[in-house]
Formats: structure tokens, sequence, C-alpha cells
């Protein structure tokens, strides 16, 4: 179990470690002049050459790419994040103030997308050929074909904007005080974006799993239950779910990486104030030090999805556990 | 012919499965060229703004509508179409010959670049791809090539296992070791049976990474990472639309984006049955 521990530890260490690399160097080559970006332009052309030049040492312009990574990292791993350009705020407080409100989506949309996707999934794949089948099929195969921003629009199209159940936007009530601000507030702004993320993420899960269980339901083990005189819904409930728990967990994990994509998009189409909107509002705007930020955080979020997932496994599958729960 | 029993007549009549998928094939690749030849034509047209004719919901002068500056969205949306096919295909062409040759190296590599790839692959795989282009887009300063070279360099790692995959199961194939048997030099065998081996692989791969790779053009331009106002983009279209969709212009949205799903669909066709047809498995279906 320790090993265990260990050597994940290790891989997240060496992973974060490329991901600051890979990143560091991406935003670094930007043709964004961090002087400019941060004086603006009017500022840049009335100063003197000492000012500038002092500037121009404050923002490590002329300094080599790995110097700055090495100083841009010793203050990270210190838990200074940096500061960030459009929010005037450290980026670790404005990450933190957030993520709270994206978490919150990504979790209803990652849990309602699960579940029904799964359902639908089964049902699809164990009526294969059937209406039902028919249906599911089609529903994911338009929807994996929509882009997810897409799908947003039009939700916002027909119900907020055309019969008027859900606010155009935002996550809170707007110029209500922030203490005024109820649950059932925030449960009416976070619905639309919620469900769009979720509708998007059913088709994926929903075609994953339907392959599955046709695969199961297929199998020589669901022949002999059959043959044994068991329905069609009873070998699927003792046989199919048991086996298709862990391709629904690998697959349930690995969505955590397109929910959180998805949740850039809907976050910018509902304006609704999350970490996606923020790292769009970064990069649109030269906010080097934000954009690094959410985009370690996310990494560090689907890395801890894909632990999870391999951990699980461990607790589901009575053969791991068996060789001792690592793999 | 009278002489053979039918035990069993077919309940009704229908095409072979084969030459139906083929037909699906040509179709909508045909379907697609006519979309992408009718953007590209009137892609001067598209730009043509008449300010005569501003916020005109769908007519049958103006089947898609027009927009705020009286441009018909109709020849926008067409032309922008073409742009995300041409965005796409050089983004599929470049990702997929990445992934030939990561796939290649580690499949033939030895141990070391197999660890190589496959971590590279955990790499791309650890960011959520909209971030990742979102930071290659910045770092490229935007633009046509920022989401081209985004999308391309994104794409690979599915195919990438794929084809490492398709090469191991070659490598054990009985044909590959009688060669080295009889003296076949390596490059020689890599060219003559393993290439051979996996092309038909790598091209559905090609065709079939479009879909996504469209689709993410097009996301990375709404977010406006991508390409410029002033060029026909379905992206920078749905963007502009948001902000009359509360003034009730819905065909601004509406059409582009069913449009755009067309295209994505007509591709996923196209590479499915493609790959049906080449995958001996499936060849009956």
């Amino acid at each position: 179990m320790a090993k265990y521990i260990l050597h994940n530890a290790l891989r997240f260490l060496l992973l974060m470690a490329a991901v600051s690399v890979v990143v560091f160097t991406l935003v670094s080559l930007s043709p964004v002049d961090p002087v400019q970006a941060n004086v603006g332009q009017a500022a840049l052309l009335s100063m003197s050459p000492e000012k500038r030049a002092q500037l121009d040492a404050y923002w490590g312009v002329g300094t080599p790419l790995p110097e700055r990574y090495l100083s841009w990292a010793s203050a990270l791993l210190q838990g200074d994040m940096g500061t960030s350009l459009r929010y005037n705020a450290p980026v670790a407080q404005v990450i933190a103030a957030r993520a709270a409100n994206s978490l919150a989506l990504m979790a209803i949309a990652w849990v309602a997308s699960g579940v029904i996707g799964f359902a639908l999934g089964v049902l699809a794949g164990v009526r294969r050929g059937s209406l039902a089948d028919k249906l599911v099929k089609g529903y994911c195969f338009v929807l994996a074909a929509s882009p997810t921003f897409w799908i947003g629009l039009l939700f916002l199209m027909v119900f907020a904007v055309g019969l008027g159940w859900f606010p155009l936007g935002f996550s809170v009530p707007v110029g209500k005080a922030a203490a005024d601000v109820t649950l059932l507030d925030a449960l009416h702004h976070i619905a639309l974006p919620a469900i769009t993320l979720s509708v998007v993420g059913v088709a994926n899960v929903a075609l994953h799993t339907r392959e599955k269980t046709i695969d199961v339901m297929e199998s020589d083990y669901v022949r002999f239950a059959r043959a044994r005189g068991m329905s069609t819904w009873q070998v699927a409930r003792r046989h199919g779910l048991r086996n298709l728990v862990l391709p629904a967990i690998t697959l349930q994990f690995a969505q955590i990486s397109e929910i959180f994509g998805g949740s850039v998009l809907v976050e910018q189409v509902f304006s609704y104030p999350g970490l996606g909107q923020a790292a769009v509002t970064a990069g649109l705007g030269g906010d080097v030090a934000l954009l690094a930020g959410i985009a370690l955080v996310s990494a560090a979020l689907v890395f801890g999805g894909n632990l999870a997932a391999n951990v699980l496994y461990g607790v589901v599958d009575p053969r791991m556990r068996r060789r001792g729960g690592a793999r | 012919m009278s002489a053979v029993t039918t035990f069993h007549r077919p309940r009704a009549r229908r095409m072979a499965n084969r030459r139906a998928t083929l037909l699906a094939c040509a179709a909508s690749a045909l379907l697609l060229t006519c979309v992408v030849g009718a953007g590209l034509a009137c892609f001067d047209a598209a730009t043509a703004t008449d300010f005569t004719q501003k916020n005109l919901a769908p007519s049958l002068a103006h089947p898609f509508g027009t927009d705020w500056m009286g441009r018909d969205m109709l020849t926008r949306t067409l032309a922008g179409l073409s742009t995300s096919v041409l965005v796409g295909l050089i983004a599929a062409v470049a990702s997929s010959l990445i992934a030939l040759a990561l796939g290649a190296a580690a499949a033939l590599g030895g141990r070391r670049a197999d660890a190589v790839v496959s971590w590279l692959v955990d790499l791309m795989m650890g960011v959520p791809h909209i971030v990742l282009l979102i930071l290659i887009s910045f770092a490229l300063g935007k633009g046509f090539w920022g989401v081209t070279v985004g999308v391309a360099l994104t794409h690979w790692p599915s195919l990438t296992r794929v084809i490492r995959a398709e090469i191991l199961q070659c490598k054990q194939a009985g044909f590959v070791g009688a060669a080295r048997q009889l003296g076949v030099g390596r490059v020689r065998i890599a060219l003559r049976h393993m290439l051979p081996y996996v092309l038909p692989q790598f091209l559905v791969g090609l065709v079939l990474m479009f879909p996504h790779a469209i689709l993410h053009e097009a996301a990375v331009t709404f977010l406006g990472f991508g390409l410029p106002p002033e060029q026909p983009a379905i992206g920078i279209i749905l963007s502009e639309s948001m902000t009359y969709l509360s003034a009730g212009a819905w065909w601004l949205a509406l059409f582009p984006g069913l449009a755009l799903i067309g295209v994505v669909m007509l591709f996923d066709v196209a590479g499915s049955s493609l790959r049906k047809l080449v995958d001996p498995h499936s060849a009956q279906e």
C-alpha cells in the first residue's frame, strides 16, 4: 500500500513538473510583451528609458527562459502562483474564488451525465436493435457531433429568452448583495449551464456503455446464464452490471477532462464566473500567471480523476485486490 | 436458378451491405466536396455588406437570414464551413502524420522509445483539450495558425495508440517473420509489409479526426482564440450571435450551428463507413 502511494505520488510530481514546463514554455512563447500588457500602450510610449529598463528587469524581459521558469517554479512550490493581471489579485485567490462555482457546475454535470448515460447505454445495449436502442443511438450521434457551446446557445434561446424559465447568465442575480443570495438563487442560475453540460456529456458515456454492454451480452457466460433459463433483464442485472462496473469507472473518471473542457465553453456562453471563464479572460487579456495557474489546476484535477479510478479498481475488482491492490 | 431451393426467403428486399456502405461513404464525400466548393465560391459574397438588408429573419431571398451588417447568413455559413474543413484538413493530416511517426517509433524503437511515447500520450491527455488549445493558440498569438497548429498538436494521441497496436500485431505476423528469415532488410520490411498493413487504419483515423478537429476549431474560435473576426467562420458567427440572442435573432445561431453539425456528421459517416469497408472484422455489417 505504501509503495502504491509512493509510486503514484512520484508519478504525480513528474507529470506536474512536465506540465508546468510545457505550460510555462507555451505562455512565454506568446508574442505579448509583458511590460506593454501590464502598463498599457499609452504609458509605455511616455515612459523614460530608465523606467522601461527597470520594468523590463521586473518582468524578466531578456532573462533566458530556463531561468524565468526556475524562479516561477520555485515560487510556485512555496505556494505563490503570481499575481493575476486582469483580476488584480493573487492567482491562488482568484482560482479559489472561482473554483467553487466551477466545481459545483462540473460535479452536477459529471454525476448526472454519468448516471443517465450509463442507464441509457445499458438499456440500448441490452435491447440492441430495438426502438429504444435506435433512439439512444440517434441522440448520441447527433449530440456527439454538436458543439457544446451551440447547445448552450440553443438552450439559452429556448429556455431563457423564449420561455423565460431561467436567467440569462451569471451565477447570482444581478444587483443583489452577496449576503442576500439564497441557495435557491444559486441553483436557479446553475441549472441551465449544468443541464447543457450534462446533456452533452451523456452522449459519450451512453455510446461507450452501449458498446461494452453488447460485448458482455454476447459473451459465453451470458449465453450460459440464458441457457439456464434466466430472463434478459435478470442476466443483465446479475452478470451484466458486475462486468460493466470497471469500464464504467474508467469512462466516468476519464470524463473529467471532457467535462472541464465543456465547462470552459458553457461558462463562456452563460457568463458564469468559473475557472473556464477566467481562463478565457486570462488568455484574451494576456494574463500569463492566471492562465498558467488554471492550466496546472486542470491538469491536477484530471490526474486526480485517473488516480481515483485506479484506486477504485482495487476496491471493486476482487482479482486486483488479491494482487495487492497495486497495479 | 429455379433448381435452387430457398429455405428462408429474405423478408424484405435490401441492398447488399457492402454496397450500401460504399454508397454512404461516396455520397457523404460528394456532399462534403459540394459544401466546400460552394463555400469557396461564395467567399467574397460572404463578406459583402448591405445595410439596407440588415437583421432580416429567414426568407426566400435569404434562407438563413441576414446579420447586423446585412451579410447573407447562408453564404457566410457556407464560407465558414469551408474554412473549418480547410483548418480540419491541415490539422488532421499533420496530426495523423505525427501519430504515424510516434506510433511507429513506439512499436519499433524498443522499450525505451515505447515508454517515452506512452508518457507523451499521458502528458497530452493530462491537460483538458480546450485548455491545451487555448495555451497553444495563446503561444502562437492566436489567428489562423494559432488554432490550426493547436488542433494539429493535440489530436494525435488516440491514433498513435491504434497505430502502435497495429504495428505490434504486424510484427508478430507470419509474413513478417518469413521476410525477416529470408534476410529482407528492416527498411524494406517497414515499407513493403508494415506500411500497407497500417495504411487502412491510418486513413480511417485521418478521416475520423476531422469531426474532432472541426468542432475544436469552432470552439476555440468561439472563445476568441482562433480565426480573426473578419474571416467567415462558424465560431465567429456563433459568438457574434450571442449579442443578438436576447433581441430575438434566433436565426443567427440556429442555422450555422445545424450546418456545422451536418458537416461533422457527414465526416463521421464517411469515416465509419470507410472503416467498415477496410476492416475485415466488420466487413459484413
